[in-house]
């Protein structure tokens, strides 16, 4: 066992300042002193650590001092074998277990509710992605988890692919079986890679699913900056013993900058010590604070706020109950118009609001009065803009046809050519509403009209499409000649 | 007598003090801090947070003006919800109509009724009629539950920082409406319009209100021991209007005597200086 109420690289550079060193090195700011207006609007402690790597605090793309420390410490706290800093977002985290687990004409086994980032890193590495269909919700028109069925038919199917990629919980809280999927897959050979970008408690929290480190995956990215509290942009990424984490480490120094924020690690380091001290405490407030908001949405009537009843031994094998996802359909409402009314009518932010939901991300960081208002916001909402139910789009998911590769779609001769016309030709570029991120479209899918018609209800309704080339995207990039 | 002042700043580089004899009482509750002083000019006062909330000498006219100007316009009022008000005042002046039948009081910390029964029983007094329900809970939580069941709705709040924040907002506003029946009437506290930051959450109060109520008019009263000593209230009603629907013989024959309100200065108080009038026009 470890020391959890050390913090290796907070100590690093509560001693660098106490040394007192003379900075003639970067940042050029000299510790806020350069940028007097930067520094009043930051605050001066902040500036005061913005450092560069040094001797006595280590080096991010070669650890072997206080970041090796800090890092066996989160690796521990995390029952990874090894855990590595990430200051790219998760989306590095995401993109170093693909590059480091499947190479060009690789097969890797997903769902097709992924983030962008992870078909991104197929257009890097050049794997072929083949999509389990997540199922999905016909009410609440949400992406499930993978069932086992599906699973088990895939690797039968695709008996040379070289992983599986899983969500693990997703946005909206759904998990899937994850150790009986990393049981088979591994059965097959296959590296199992969860994305746990929403499930940094699940290490922590009592009475929550497996993690991905628990269930025995090879690799998982963990987003700090979500339930862990840490700066938004620092990530971890986990490894289990499986795993030669050296390669990974080259793997991650490809694309990762050599001038890490230690800003950035040290609010992973501080974050993880909090996590390891305090975390059952702290999820249990945030569970009973959504278990709380839960029952009073629901008792507004028309919202459903979701949570373990919808648990079907398979394809939403457990619910994390620390989400708070609501429905808006019965409201006639779409998701993403209830978000918009909460931010411009009664100043509050949400997560998202896709077509059908709505996301409120709650964290121990909230107050009671606050949970009270987002309820009561939503009371009102309810009363005031209730309206007719009738012609609400009640599907999310549409299954694609993936025509080439992401990587030969992106790098592909293309042309451009308006929306309405794309019909029956392969798109080679993204396509997302944003949040959460997921794609509509991926570089390499057949377009459809049951997808332009989607993307057009999505405008209407006012979600922000994210990826074309073409920004208010009504024009797409399509591959030429085909 | 020691040199012992309270002190407030009433805006950056504006303080406001009042040489006092002692301090009765300090605690920090769940909520907020408590206070209680005696002082020779304004006798004895409660502080929360380190914020004026009433001193025995002027406190007539926060209480008079919050209470009867709305009872002049309904004199018909059965059921009042009163939010705030720990210290019993308002409370004290709906107890004076024989005509209301039941008055709830949502204060969400029960360490100020205390207080207030402990060291100031002249509004505390208040809570002794017997209808008056008292209700500790958060006032939000309280009215979302709350459909078409009360004539008058009182929003007597602190400042929209700290626990009074959610009585500020518009989720708020329209809970209150929901909560009131047909031909209702709610008072808010309505902050002050003249150093900035009041004048801010009086801006903001106004916009808000206006986008739940049809009918939403500012008055003021002239309260010494508040910023700037020139302060306001909101009524906002389903309907009525607070000078044309001004039911003045009926409110006459409850012959209530009341040291700051009377009928004239009733329609006097909702004629604003023009500063005022256009900083609340702006979202009007």
């Amino acid at each position: 066992m470890m020391d959890q109420t050390r913090a290796p690289l907070q100590e690093a550079l509560l001693q660098m300042k106490q040394d007192r060193l003379v900075p003639f090195d970067v940042p050029g700011h000299k510790r806020g002193k350069g940028n007097a207006d930067l520094t009043a609007f930051l605050g001066e402690q902040c500036l005061s650590v913005d450092v560069n790597s040094m001797k006595p605090l280590d080096n991010l793309c070669h650890p072997v001092s206080v970041i090796k420390e800090a890092e066996q410490l989160a690796a521990e706290a995390f029952g990874a074998a090894h855990a590595f800093f990430m200051v790219g977002g998760t989306t590095s985290s995401v993109q170093a277990m693909l590059l480091s687990s499947v190479k060009s004409g690789d097969e890797i086994i997903l769902p097709r509710n992924v983030h962008q980032s992870v078909i991104n890193a197929l257009v890097l590495c050049g794997a072929i992605p083949v999509y389990i269909n997540p199922q999905t919700h016909k009410r609440l028109g949400i992406s499930l988890g993978m069932s086992m069925e599906d699973v088990r038919r895939t690797l039968a199917a695709h008996p040379g692919a070289k992983a599986i990629f899983i969500n693990n919980p997703t946005y909206y809280g759904i998990c899937s079986d994850l150790r009986q999927i990393t049981k088979i897959a591994h059965e097959y050979g296959l590296r199992v890679l969860v994305d746990e970008a929403h499930g940094t408690h699940f290490s922590f929290g009592r009475n929550m699913p497996p993690s991905a480190m628990a269930a025995g995956a090879d690799m998982a990215a963990v987003s700090m900056h979500k339930s862990g509290g840490s700066l938004t942009q620092s990530s971890l990424l986990l490894c289990s013993k499986a795993v030669n984490a050296d390669y990974v480490r080259q793997v991650i120094n490809l694309t990762q900058t050599t001038s890490g924020s230690y800003l950035l690690l040290s609010s992973l380091d501080i974050s993880r010590r909090n996590l390891a001290l305090h975390g059952p405490d702290i999820f249990e407030k945030v569970q009973r604070y959504a278990n709380y908001a839960r029952q009073e949405i629901n008792s507004l009537g028309d919202y459903y706020a979701y949570g373990k009843e919808l648990i079907n031994g398979d394809s939403i094998f457990d619910f994390d109950t620390t989400k708070l996802s609501v429905n808006t359909l019965s409201l006639g409402l779409a998701g993403i118009e209830v978000y918009d009314l909460l931010r411009d009518e009664y100043d509050i932010q949400i997560e998202f609001g896709d077509l059908g939901n709505v996301l409120a991300y709650l964290s121990v960081g909230d107050k009671s009065k606050h949970i009270e208002r987002l309820i009561s916001a939503l009371g009102e909402i309810r009363r005031r803009y209730k309206r007719d139910n009738h012609g609400m789009l009640d599907h999310e998911y549409i299954s694609p046809e993936v025509a080439t590769s992401p990587q030969q779609a992106f790098y592909a001769e293309k042309e451009s050519i308006p929306l309405e016309r794309c019909i029956g030709r392969v798109c080679s570029e993204f396509v997302m509403c944003y949040p959460p991120g997921i794609p509509i479209l991926a570089p390499g899918e057949r377009v459809t009209r049951e997808i332009i018609d989607y993307i057009q209800y999505a405008q209407q309704k006012g979600c922000f499409l994210t990826g074309p080339e073409c920004m208010d995207a009504s024009r797409l990039n399509v591959l030429k000649g085909v | 007598m020691d040199d012992l002042w309270y002190s407030e700043h009433h805006a950056p580089g504006v303080r406001f003090s009042i040489q006092t004899s002692r301090q009765l009482h300090y605690e920090q509750s769940q909520y907020q801090h408590i206070s209680v002083f005696d002082s020779s000019e304004f006798g004895r006062f409660l502080t929360l947070d380190g914020v004026m909330m009433l001193t025995e000498r002027d406190e007539f006219i926060y209480h008079d003006m919050i209470t009867h100007v709305p009872m002049a316009v309904r004199p018909d009022t059965e059921t009042v919800l009163v939010i705030g008000a720990g210290d019993g005042g308002v409370a004290r002046e709906l107890s004076r109509y024989p005509t209301i039948k039941h008055i709830d009081i949502v204060e969400i910390d029960e360490r100020v009724v205390s207080v207030c029964k402990q060291y100031l029983p002249n509004t505390a007094c208040g809570f002794d009629d017997a209808r008056v329900h008292l209700h500790f809970e958060d006032g939000l939580k309280f009215i979302r539950r709350v459909e078409n069941q009360y004539d008058l709705i009182i929003v007597d709040s602190t400042d929209p920082f700290g626990p009074g924040e959610v009585l500020f907002t518009k989720e708020f506003y329209g809970n209150c409406y929901k909560a009131l029946t047909e031909n209702g009437i709610m008072i808010n506290q309505h902050e002050s319009p003249f150093y900035a930051q009041d004048a801010k959450a009086m801006k903001n109060a106004h916009r808000c209100i206006l986008g739940i109520f049809p009918v939403s008019k500012v008055y003021q009263a002239h309260i010494p021991t508040y910023p700037s000593g020139h302060w306001l209230f909101g009524f906002a009603s389903k309907g009525l209007h607070p000078i044309r629907d001004l039911k003045v013989e009926a409110w006459k024959s409850f012959g209530l005597h009341t040291k700051y309100y009377n009928t004239n200065l009733h329609r006097g108080a909702f004629y604003l200086p023009t500063y005022v009038e256009e900083a609340l026009s702006e979202y009007e």
